[in-house]
């Protein structure tokens, strides 16, 4: 039994070794910096320890913005996105000719790299003294108003941030819901049609809670992913995310740590404690919902 | 509820696109299943006996020919419409749902006048559980059952709405020999509980002749024989049906009919008379061989095996088919093991003639 556990415990020495070393001592170190007030991580210098640095962040516009933009962003791609996703699959797990063609088609923008697709969205929604931009001329075409997606109102920026978040993360969650369509035996489906089932029961009833689990690890990982979101909003509007009034929480961090306003690694870690507790809370409602509805 | 097949055909397009033209899976299926019988549909893999049940339950639409239950042509009736039940090889349970949610999930379908009550459901399923004896289980879920019980559930669903024909495909190829015994038993007692006229698919002889009023033998497509199994067995119309009934199997000899008698190698072992001269087949069943001193068959004796009851002798002969004939004779009679060979005389109605170019029988009365 000693033997054993000694054998276990060498086995598992490299993983513990680095996972300790590069996830959970910048963790632990991270919540310390939050606490030390005015760090200096030249000088290794801080001035006292206490609450000031969360009061801070807590009380800058730029942070509440941040946040608020972050949870936008969330709550609307999300379910948004996932139910796209799941939409497309169905139809790309209907038809048979030209699937796989399909297939590549939609799975194109996830080996297409995020700044590249941004420029591309970017040329599609600014407006310009020269252009209107693509996408504004068919809004005019139709008898509408031009409007400026990339310097314009707040919420056509966000709508602009949100249509390129759920556009880049749909091709890897339609890959994974078509194929967790496809691992759904066609027996099933046969035993329900032989037994009057409606198509929509049959997707409720049965589709579903068969690929309840791919769902809920896109669910879970698509609120992680967006709460990270950092890259898009730079990719659309600029790296003054702040000034664009479009920045994000990991955005915010970035700027404190190495933006025009940097140099508060303090400031930087609270804001990344925070973010941190707020996805641990957002995963842990997931998975006490998931408990109900979730089937393995 | 009858059911009738009437010229039923399915053709599949060649998979092999260099290969035009199509494959028939099944071929001009006439048969009328009566009333409340319990139907064994036989074949070895791939001889059409699983596309003419997923005709009869409409998951595949025939080519040609029509389908009737009682007076009513379903040729062209969706799946859904034509209330039958199906029990899948592998079960099909839905994983996610407990035994009473299975049971009672083709009854949720019910629409209009039909519709249940909560409680009308699960009276019903608990009435069905109890007929297949899982009553006890309905809040597990289908991974916490054995093979066995997974089984009952399936029929169980199956049943529950009442359809107008049973469909069981390889109902037990799943489960272990001592359970197909027991369990063959148990579809066997349902259906007469019932009466529900029911078609079972198996490639398992043994299981078709042991429970079914009724067998059908087929062959790449193609009804060889339909009939009581007592008489298919007793009575086969070509070598193929006569070889793919009974275990042991049979034995094939090559044979010759010269003058009225019948010849193995250069033994007279029957008198055929009225047989006109020309080369055989000639089918012994195991049980058709008596040792006998002066038994006109000799054969190379390879050695006895003891089943209790009966004893299997193990031999050869120079003409034989098979390369080791079996022979079941009653454990009294005394084989001297040591001898080099054994004596047979023929039961003669255990003994089959069959042309030996196309495989058919040769009617005649051997004695």
């Amino acid at each position: 039994m000693e033997n054993n556990s000694r054998k276990a415990w060498l086995y598992l020495a490299p993983a513990i070794l680095f996972l300790g070393i590069f996830m959970v001592y910048p963790l632990i170190d991270v919540f310390i910096y939050s606490f030390e007030e005015g760090y200096n991580s030249a000088s290794q210098t801080f001035f006292g320890v206490g609450g000031y640095n969360y009061s801070y962040v807590l009380h800058d516009p730029y942070f509440l913005q941040a946040v608020k933009n972050t949870f936008i962003l969330v709550i609307i791609t999300v379910p948004l996105s996932t139910g796209i996703a799941l939409l497309i699959s169905l139809g790309l797990n209907a038809i048979k000719p030209l699937r796989n063609f399909f297939q590549t088609v939609y799975f194109l923008p996830y080996v297409t790299n995020t700044l590249a697709v941004g420029l591309v969205f970017m040329i599609l929604f600014k407006k310009t003294a020269y252009s209107d931009g693509l996408v504004n001329l068919f809004i005019s075409f139709f008898g509408g108003g031009t409007v400026d997606f990339i310097d314009g109102p707040y919420w056509a920026k966000m709508f602009v941030l949100c249509f390129y978040t759920v556009w880049v993360v749909m091709p890897f969650k339609i890959l994974i819901l078509t194929s967790a369509l496809a691992s759904v035996k066609e027996d099933y489906y046969n035993a329900a049609r032989i037994d009057g089932t409606s198509r929509f029961r049959i997707f409720y009833k049965i589709t579903l809670p068969m690929i309840s689990p791919m769902i809920f690890y896109l669910v879970i990982t698509g609120f992680i992913g967006a709460f990270k979101a950092y890259s898009d909003a730079v990719a659309l509007f600029g790296t003054d995310l702040n000034a664009a009034g479009m920045n994000t929480i990991v955005g915010y961090v970035y700027d404190m740590l190495y933006g025009d306003s940097g140099g508060y690694p303090s400031y930087a870690s609270a804001a990344a404690i925070i973010l941190f507790a707020i996805v641990l809370t957002i995963t842990c409602i997931n998975l006490i919902i998931s408990k109900k509805h979730v089937h393995y | 509820m009858k059911v009738v097949l009437e010229n039923l055909t399915k053709k599949f397009p060649n998979r092999n696109k260099k290969e035009h033209g199509e494959v028939t899976a099944v071929d001009n299926f006439n048969f009328e299943i009566p009333d409340g019988k319990l139907i064994g549909l036989l074949g070895p893999s791939g001889c059409g006996k699983s596309t003419t049940l997923n005709l009869i339950c409409g998951l595949q639409k025939p080519t040609a020919g029509k389908i009737y239950f009682g007076e009513d042509d379903v040729t062209d009736l969706p799946v859904e419409n034509r209330g039958v039940g199906l029990v899948f090889q592998n079960y099909a349970l839905y994983p996610h749902l407990t035994v009473r949610q299975n049971i009672r999930f083709p009854l949720e379908n019910l629409r209009g006048k039909d519709k249940m009550t909560n409680d009308e459901m699960n009276a019903k399923a608990l009435e069905i559980a109890k007929l297949v004896q899982i009553d006890g289980l309905m809040d597990r879920k289908p991974s916490e059952l054995s093979g066995g019980q997974q089984q009952r559930v399936a029929i169980a669903r199956a049943l529950v709405k009442m359809p107008r024909v049973l469909l069981l495909d390889e109902p037990l190829s799943n489960l272990d020999a001592r359970l197909r015994l027991q369990t063959r038993e148990e579809i066997r007692r349902i259906q007469h509980e019932t009466g529900i006229t029911t078609v079972f698919v198996t490639h398992d002889q043994d299981e078709a002749m042991s429970i079914s009023d009724m067998i059908v033998v087929m062959k790449d497509g193609v009804v060889q024989q339909i009939g009581k199994p007592q008489q298919v067995y007793d009575d086969p119309v070509n070598l193929f049906v006569a070889k793919f009934l009974g275990t042991p199997p049979i034995n094939v000899f090559r044979g010759v009919v010269r003058g009225g008698k019948l010849y193995i190698g250069d033994a007279a072992v029957l008198d055929v008379s009225g047989a006109e001269d020309r080369e055989v087949w000639v089918g012994i069943r195991p049980e058709g061989f008596i040792p006998a001193a002066d038994g006109a068959l000799v054969c190379k004796l390879s050695g006895v095996e003891v089943m209790g009851r009966d004893i299997s002798i193990v031999s050869a002969h120079a003409d034989s088919e098979n390369e080791v004939i079996r022979s079941i004779v009653s454990a009294e009679n005394a084989v001297d093991i040591t001898a080099a060979s054994v004596h047979f005389s023929l039961k003669p109605n255990k003994v089959f003639l069959f042309d030996r170019a196309d495989e058919t029988r040769i009617p005649v009365s051997a004695q």
